[in-house]
């Protein structure tokens, strides 16, 4: 059994939130440049321009890259042997987000009751926190902070197993073409396949803090991810939805074992800046 | 460019086409959801309103929280659909301008229409490089919503593309949401 320190991990994702809202993860970064050198679309290449100047000011002047500085997702990842002390992980947590949003003047967007008072909670708490149990001995702590002109344009669709490959595509691209004018394109595509409605949902959005370069370990749904990625950057949607040749950076696959009657899949957006990180204790 | 001082007179606004890239300096305010449903439910009661519709040039957005030596934070546009089902009145009230990302459905469209109302886009997420346009900025009205309450902005060659013009033409052509 190894003990770890509750408030190790929750300075990590305070130093880490309080960077997100600042800078482009590198490899969003390295996509936007290929994607602003490669673009043929004049008007797409101003766009991807603008959005590349926008990470300029933003890290020498200390404004947030997006006014959207999103609600926090955490995914933690426990080892079975380790014993977590000092505190509650999800308050401790829970106050990094307090603090860092308070710290660097991000927006508090959360509200307390989502339907009837809709108040907002002013510290941007409660984060969103999923935990799964693990072998071994240590933490792996993801985080993300998602904006949701995008997360309104993700979307779970509890297929039948007829409609197989074709009703995943045709459900993936219906999806992207809805999203193409809102979701502050070029998008990251994080997709869960089977499981339960839950758990593809979950998959999905799990899916959007993958590295771009990375795949599916699987070669046929790597394939897949390749296909939908040239499919989608053919559409010619375009950064903003305004047309042109950048309009997906990176689709990313989840999957998991299925009920014989169903075929789950969720569709979760994230929109070019996809503030992620990740920390190993 | 064609660069134009607000608020937008009738021949401006008229004269602007789908597409066209411009600049805008001068005041916009800022709503988005929560002062919406409050603007509406003023003009459904018929109370004074905290701006004048009629001159007003409606910026979607909540910025982020001002950074000592900073005039405001991060302010780029959120989504404008959001705000569709409120449109009709607003127009009705005389707003004729709005700025915001992504598509309108046909109900706002044809209200904007029928008015000869444009819709201007700004591109989502470059919120650090709106802020720099963004000379001052006070609050009008519905300081409790926070960032959602209305602020008046005075902006200097603030880029937008002229989504939808006042004949009705639409930069994202015939787009139709789920569900409208």
């Amino acid at each position: 059994m190894r003990e770890i320190d509750v408030r190790i991990i929750a300075a990590f994702a305070k130093q880490e939130l309080g960077k997100l809202a600042f800078e482009y993860p590198k490899d969003i970064a390295k996509s936007l440049k290929e994607a602003y050198l490669s673009e043929r679309d004049a008007g797409a290449k101003d766009i991807l321009g603008v959005l590349i100047e926008n990470e300029g000011i933003a890290c020498s002047r200390s404004i947030p890259l997006c006014q959207d500085t999103g609600m926090v997702v955490f995914f933690l990842k426990l080892g079975q042997d380790v014993h977590l002390v000092h505190g509650d992980i999800k308050d401790v947590l829970d106050q990094a987000v307090k603090d860092s949003y308070q710290e660097k003047y991000l927006r508090k967007s959360v509200v307390g009751d989502p339907l009837f008072e809709r108040k907002n909670t002013l510290d941007n708490a409660p984060s969103v926190l999923h935990v799964e149990l693990v072998p071994g001995e240590s933490v792996e702590l993801e985080i993300m902070t998602k904006g949701f002109g995008s997360e309104n344009m993700s979307r779970v669709v509890m297929l039948t197993p007829a409609d197989g490959i074709e009703g995943v595509k045709k459900a993936i691209l219906e999806t992207v073409r809805i999203a193409a004018p809102n979701a502050c394109l070029p998008m990251i595509l994080g997709i869960g396949i089977g499981g339960t409605m839950e758990k593809a949902a979950l998959m999905a959005k799990h899916a959007c803090l993958r590295t771009i370069g990375e795949s599916h370990p699987e070669e046929r749904y790597a394939d897949l991810e390749k296909e939908l990625f040239e499919t989608i950057n053919r559409s010619g949607y375009g950064p903003q939805g305004l047309g042109g040749d950048t309009t997906c950076l990176n689709v990313a696959i989840e999957t998991y074992p299925t009920h014989i009657a169903g075929l789950p899949l969720a569709i979760n957006v994230g929109c070019h800046v996809s503030r992620h990180s990740k920390g190993v204790f | 460019m064609r660069r134009f001082t607000l608020p937008l007179s009738e021949e401006d606004r008229t004269s602007l086409v789908c597409g066209e890239n411009i600049l805008l300096s001068g005041v916009l305010y800022t709503a988005r959801d929560a002062a919406h449903q409050r603007l509406v439910r003023a003009i459904d009661l018929q109370e004074i309103l905290p701006i004048e519709l009629k001159d007003a040039v409606i910026y979607y957005a909540g910025p982020s929280p001002t950074a000592p030596g900073e005039v405001i934070g991060s302010i780029g546009p959120t989504t404008a659909g959001r705000m569709d089902s409120f449109m009709p009145k607003m127009v009705e009230a005389g707003l004729r301008v709005t700025i915001g990302k992504g598509a309108r459905n046909l109900s706002a469209k044809e209200a904007m229409k029928k008015a000869g109302a444009v819709y201007l886009g700004a591109i989502g997420g470059a919120g650090a490089r709106y802020a720099t346009c963004v000379k001052s900025v006070s609050i009008v009205a519905y300081e409790d919503l926070q960032s959602e309450a209305i602020r008046r902005l005075e902006v200097v060659d603030f880029p937008v593309t002229v989504i939808i013009d006042a004949t009705g033409k639409d930069r994202y052509g015939d787009f139709v949401m789920a569900g409208g």
